[in-house]
């Protein structure tokens, strides 16, 4: 939280064309809509500064000469512009939105899209929170710049020239001296921006301290109430809170500036009116409704100034989320199928399926050293492996030992720096992602569902499954017990990413999913929480089924999965420190071994204080 | 991100309620704004005059009392002093308005913002003393949203709309008077308009709400899709289901632009209606204007006067459908922040009874339960002071229910039995006292986010640096934190290093322990810790702190042997009790989970006995 909210603080103070035009690509399609809204504008901008002159028309005839013969016609004129402005309005609110929400739409899709195709690493590197903002918000902020302030800043420019113009065709000199007044508006108003920038950067990061002090303060209350330490945390807290008003005031006493600062800039524009205009008129040598024009103008031209001089700051300010759209946009994914093998196998969204060998379930690690691409330790050296297609590897060791990177790496999420892996003896970088990840099935450790039903999750798997398919898989897997138990059966909803069910039973439901299209290869990263027993014993038998007659590399963290794989690897910091079948690592009475035993006894012990 | 709450209290009231010295600061704001809309009300007046009567040469036509000051002043001017004093005039009362206009906004946020921090504070400080039940009942995203984005609803509604409602009622009040006082019949076109326009603009907001609504429904489903793709990216990839995830996507990014872009024409429809009805406002203001100009009952000073007023009129007009949105918002904020503070605080005792706790603590018939589900039923049994009592049991037997019934983190009910330490009941004791003495560690520790030493000392300030060394060697811990580049300045938490389960676990007992309790509580507190680091602690509590009573639980039975008087409970209840060496000896649960132990000594595991 803390660092987004600095984020939007890169310092930039200027307008930087380059950075607008890497978007020109997503603009294009909606230029005609731009143009159009800017037209509009233009228009009513027009109209706008007609109503002055207009106004000149009834001052100069009806109110000051008293004839009201051109009454009829003025009328019609009047109403006609009224009538005008009314359609444009409303032309413009509609195009704009338009604007706004199919732009919206379509730099929304690209990140998504693009989401898709990058790799693991990435993710690694960037917290979904993160992401999610690049998605959501920052597209949002461009667009909405794009589609309202664009216009909003062309009319009040267009409404500054225009009405100055009016003005030096009336009474050059008079103009000119209003004109005058505008720098040191402009000048003053940009002085207070940067102020306000700096005031306002200042209240964020106050802010989010105080985000972060409730957090820690409720989060960590139990805590604070066993140490009785809730008063020092009320002590500090009022130290925080004292901040944030300091730098609050402090913000809007920089804010509060801005109105009055106009209302006293429009009064000295309306006094020097007053006073050439007056005199002018007073011996003759200018109409009186000339002078109530120039009140006119001198009272409405100094908002569009302070209003072009925010929207200026704005767009400044929306560089940093186009910046970052870009970075996010920008960045190559590590994993890339080959022109030829997208040519033959399809790509991530358009799969040529004709062409896809089945997977017998070999599985071969050649000469294979591997670093993560965010890390420096060369995690694998000229590691060797061959899995007989329907044979189990169980990976084991300490929590964070680096178990995971076999899996990785026969998933295609990471590629081997060196070396290959080889399914069913091809390198499978001569495949497509997609050829391997549909012949996959994949079980995580916590088991992420999808908003929808059950059936709709373990239909995730095979997305033809016909209803039965859908109800085998469960029966095979033990999981029909979790759709039985729910009112609405298969069709139950399961939350925002599962949480209406418990761990168990998403665990369950996350095998069905792996099993529904009967994969050859299991790639399984068995969970360690504990959860009841009766469903800890329905997991264990539906994992010895799964794995049954299939080819996987398994995390294991189970005795009997352990026990019953053919063949186990022993991860330490990163290495395989032991590899072998049960019993002659059992032998070797090394590291296996009191893993092994140590995983007994709590094994133990857990069961003899459940039963 | 469901249905909402949508409950709501009267903001204002609330504001009010929880602002004791700020309310003198929103009534000098109701002053100020008086002024500044008197000021905006006359400044038309001075361009009035300087029409009329500066220019045309009208008779001077302002208030009475004030007439024969104003014409001794002005009458012995040239035309061009006039022109000139009317020109000062209008600067002046502009800065009139300006200042008040500042000051207005300074004292209006002077007010707010200390009505926000007051509320903060008040909010922080009722956390902390509101009791663990309400903590564990609710969820902590649901309370920070509460403390962080309803508090800042209230104050923009504090610091923008609340006062808002006053204004407009000034002015138009103000203005409509004015207008009157100069011609009635030209006021008449806008009192029929200026309810024309307030209820377009409720109508407005009604309009939109609904639709409003479902779009940001839309825009959360959107991001619950994306959420879960992010989230889920590895499934998504092992399962090679980027298509489906896209064409997923691509329905709620449509439905939700699809919505806002039939917004798009409700908007259009009704901006374009609002800008009409102004636009007719002053069409029918200039065309009765100047019939009446040529009947003579209008002078251009006058008709000028109106169109500036009409002008100033129809936007606050306009935004009061806006601003009622943001009542509305601002009571169910109110509402949501008035839930928290309405729940009383836990009741500490205070002033109770302060004695001191090196003695033996006595469960009587001690029964206890979360809702429905009975945790502890008909416990008896006594902790000897100074000794070490273990308890054993499965998890959900209420191992730590007995702990947070010791720390008074939970209440026992009347009748539910009782809790002795020494010769007083638990109910008489001052809840703090209890805490400072019962030295509780919990099994997953809270660490926050400050250096290792301040969170050792955390509960002792200006505990030396010797004291909290001291202190992290007991607790097995000072090797570690030596070895961090920082040392004992080492940050933990989210911006600083990550420590692991055994290392937090470590720092809490290290946390505890400098307190100094007579009374220890360790809730499976070094299930993290291995056995040879866990022996290693508790021998040297036992040799530095003699005499402290510690109750420890653990699965370990070898973290349980060595204690005094072992306790083993399931299902609530006490099954057996006893020394290691009666219960070794006893069918029983100890038993079994000890056989287990000594099989796996026995193979040649490293854990000697003690």
């Amino acid at each position: 939280m803390n660092e987004d909210f600095l984020e939007g603080f890169d310092a930039q103070t200027t307008f930087n064309f380059k950075i607008w035009k890497k978007l020109a690509v997503y603009f294009k399609p909606y230029y005609p809509r731009i143009r159009n809204s800017i037209l509009m504008m233009s228009l009513v901008c027009v109209i706008d500064v007609a109503f002055p002159i207009l106004m000149k028309f009834a001052v100069d005839n009806f109110i000051s000469a008293g004839d009201l013969s051109m009454m009829l016609p003025y009328c019609a004129g009047y109403l006609f512009l009224v009538a005008i402005q009314t359609w444009t309005t409303f032309y413009m609110t509609k195009n704009s939105m338009s604007i706004e929400m199919l732009l919206g739409k379509d730099l929304k899709r690209a990140s998504f899209v693009h989401l898709q195709e990058l790799g693991l690493s990435y993710y690694n590197q960037n917290a979904v929170g993160w992401l999610l903002a690049r998605v959501m918000s920052d597209t949002e902020r461009i667009t909405s710049v794009i589609a309202w302030a664009l216009t909003e800043l062309f009319w009040s420019m267009a409404y500054i020239v225009f009405s100055l113009g009016a003005m030096m065709l009336m009474d050059w000199r008079l103009g000119a001296m209003l004109a005058l007044l505008m720098p040191v508006l402009v000048f003053a108003t940009s002085a207070f921006r940067r102020k306000l920038l700096v005031a306002n950067r200042i209240e964020r990061a106050a802010n989010a301290r105080i985000t972060a002090a409730y957090n820690e303060g409720i989060t960590g209350a139990k805590t604070s109430k066993t140490l009785v330490i809730e008063k020092d945390n009320n002590e500090q807290f009022k130290e925080y809170a004292n901040d944030l008003y300091k730098a609050s005031f402090r913000n809007t006493r920089s804010n509060a500036i801005f109105q009055p600062l106009i209302t006293f800039a429009t009064a000295l524009s309306i006094s020097t009116v007053l006073m050439y205009g007056g005199a002018k008129t007073l011996f003759g040598a200018m109409e009186i409704g000339t002078l109530s024009v120039f009140i006119s103008y001198a009272t409405a031209t100094l908002e569009p100034i302070q209003w072009s001089v925010r929207l200026l700051a704005n767009f400044v300010s929306t560089q940093a989320s186009i910046e970052r759209f870009n970075s996010l946009i920008e960045t190559e994914p590590d994993i890339v199928d080959t022109p030829g093998v997208v040519e033959k196998y399809g790509d991530l969204f358009e799969p040529k399926k004709e062409n896809w060998e089945p997977i017998k379930g070999k599985i071969e690690f050649r000469n294979v050293t591997f670093k993560y691409p965010d890390g420096d330790d060369i995690v694998l050296e000229n590691f060797n492996l061959v899995v007989p297609a329907g044979k189990n590897v169980a990976i084991v060791g300490e929590t964070g030992a680096g178990k995971s990177t076999l899996a990785n790496l026969a998933c295609r999420f990471y590629e081997p720096t060196e070396g290959q892996v080889l399914i069913d003896d091809v390198d499978i970088r001569e495949r497509s992602q997609l050829w391997l990840h549909s012949q996959l099935g994949y079980v995580l450790q916590d088991p992420l569902l999808f908003s929808g039903t059950i059936e709709e999750n373990i239909r995730f798997g095979k997305l033809d499954a016909t209803q039965e398919e859908v109800v085998a898989a469960a029966k095979l897997v033990y999981a029909d017990s979790v759709a039985e138990r729910q009112e609405d059966g298969y069709q139950t909803e399961v939350g925002e990413g599962g949480s209406l069910l418990s761990t168990g039973e998403k665990q369950l439901i996350s095998l069905a999913r792996a099993v529904i299209a009967d994969p050859p290869i299991i790639i399984l990263d068995e969970a360690t929480s504990s959860i009841d027993t009766h469903t800890e014993k329905l997991i264990q038998n539906a994992i010895s089924t799964v794995l049954s007659e299939r080819t996987s590399l398994v995390v294991a963290h189970r005795l009997s999965t352990i026990r019953n794989a053919d063949f186990i690897l022993v991860v330490s910091a990163g290495k395989i420190i032991e590899q072998g079948a049960h019993s002659s690592l059992m032998e070797q009475k090394g590291a296996y071994y009191s893993l092994y035993k140590t995983l007994e006894i709590e094994d133990s012990i857990e069961k003899q204080l459940k039963s | 991100m469901g249905k909402q709450n949508h409950k709501r209290i009267p903001a204002l009231k609330f504001i009010l309620s929880h602002s004791s010295g700020q309310k003198r600061w929103f009534f000098l704001a109701v002053l100020l704004q008086f002024i500044s809309v008197s000021a905006n009300v006359l400044r038309p007046h001075i361009i009035r005059l300087a029409l009329d009567y500066g220019i045309a040469g009208k008779e001077l036509d302002v208030w009475d009392p004030i007439k024969p000051a104003m014409l001794r002043l002005l009458e012995p001017l040239e035309p061009i002093g006039k022109l000139a004093a009317f020109a000062v005039a209008a600067v002046v009362v502009s800065m009139l308005s300006s200042a008040s206009t500042f000051c207005y906004r300074l004292s209006i946020s002077w007010g707010t913002e200390q009505f926000a921090r007051n509320l903060r504070e008040k909010l922080f400080s009722h956390i902390q003393s509101l009791p663990f039940k309400w903590h564990s009942e609710n969820q902590t995203g649901d309370i920070i949203q509460r403390c962080t984005s309803d508090m800042n609803v209230l104050r923009s509604f504090s610091a923008n709309q609340m006062l808002d409602l006053t204004r407009t009622i000034l002015m138009v009040a103000t203005t409509l008077l004015s207008m009157l006082a100069m011609n009635i019949r030209l006021t008449l076109v806008t009192l029929f308009f200026l309810p024309i326009i307030g209820g377009y603009s409720a109508v407005f907001h009604k309009l939109i709400g609904n639709r409003f609504q479902s779009a940001e429904e839309a825009e959360g489903e959107l991001t619950v899709v994306v959420q879960e793709n992010l989230t889920a990216v590895r499934v998504v990839r092992a399962f090679g289901r980027e298509r489906q995830e896209l064409d997923k996507f691509d329905e709620k990014n449509n439905t939700y632009a699809d919505l806002w872009l039939k917004l798009g024409s409700v908007f259009g429809v009704l901006w374009g209606l609002g800008d009409m009805v102004t636009a007719l406002l002053v069409f029918f203001t200039v065309v009765a204007g100047s019939y009446l100009a040529a009947g003579g009952s209008l002078t251009l000073g006058e008709f000028m006067v109106f169109i500036s007023y009409i002008h100033t009129l129809a936007w606050p007009v306009r935004a009061m459908g806006r601003t009622l949105t943001e009542v509305t918002k601002a009571g169910v904020a109110s509402f949501r922040l008035n839930e928290i503070l309405s729940h009383p605080p836990e009741d500490m005792r205070e002033g109770m009874e302060k004695p001191g706790l090196d003695v033996d603590i006595r469960f009587e018939d001690v029964s206890f339960s979360y809702g429905e589900k009975e945790a502890l039923s008909n416990l008896s049994f006594t902790i000897p002071k100074g000794k070490v009592f273990g308890i054993l049991g499965p998890t959900g037997s209420g191992k730590s229910t007995i702990t947070y019934l010791l720390n008074g983190l939970y209440d026992l009910e009347i009748g539910k039995g009782n809790i002795y330490f020494g010769d007083y009941e638990i109910r008489q004791i001052s809840r703090e006292h209890l805490r400072r003495n019962v030295g509780l560690v919990l099994q997953e520790p809270f660490l926050f986010s400050r250096s290792i030493k301040d969170n050792i000392s955390i509960a002792k300030p200006g505990a030396q640096l010797d004291e909290i060394r001291d202190a992290a060697g007991i607790a097995s811990i000072d090797g570690s934190i030596n070895s961090f580049a920082k040392g004992y300045e080492t940050l933990v938490g989210e911006r600083g290093v990550t420590l692991s389960g055994g290392q937090k676990q470590r720092v809490a007992i290290a946390r505890t322990i400098l307190l100094g309790s007579p009374i220890l509580v360790f809730d499976d507190s070094l299930s993290a810790v291995d056995l040879e680091t866990d022996k290693k602690i508790r021998l040297a509590i036992a040799e530095r702190a003699k005499g402290t009573t510690v109750i420890l639980i653990s699965h370990r039975i070898n973290t349980l042997m060595g204690s005094d008087l072992v306790m083993t409970l399931e299902n609530g209840k006490i099954s057996d009790i006893g020394t290691h060496y009666e219960l070794k000896e006893r069918e029983g649960l100890y038993k079994r989970i000890y056989d287990l132990q000594a099989d796996y000594s026995d193979q040649g595991g490293s854990q000697a006995n003690e």
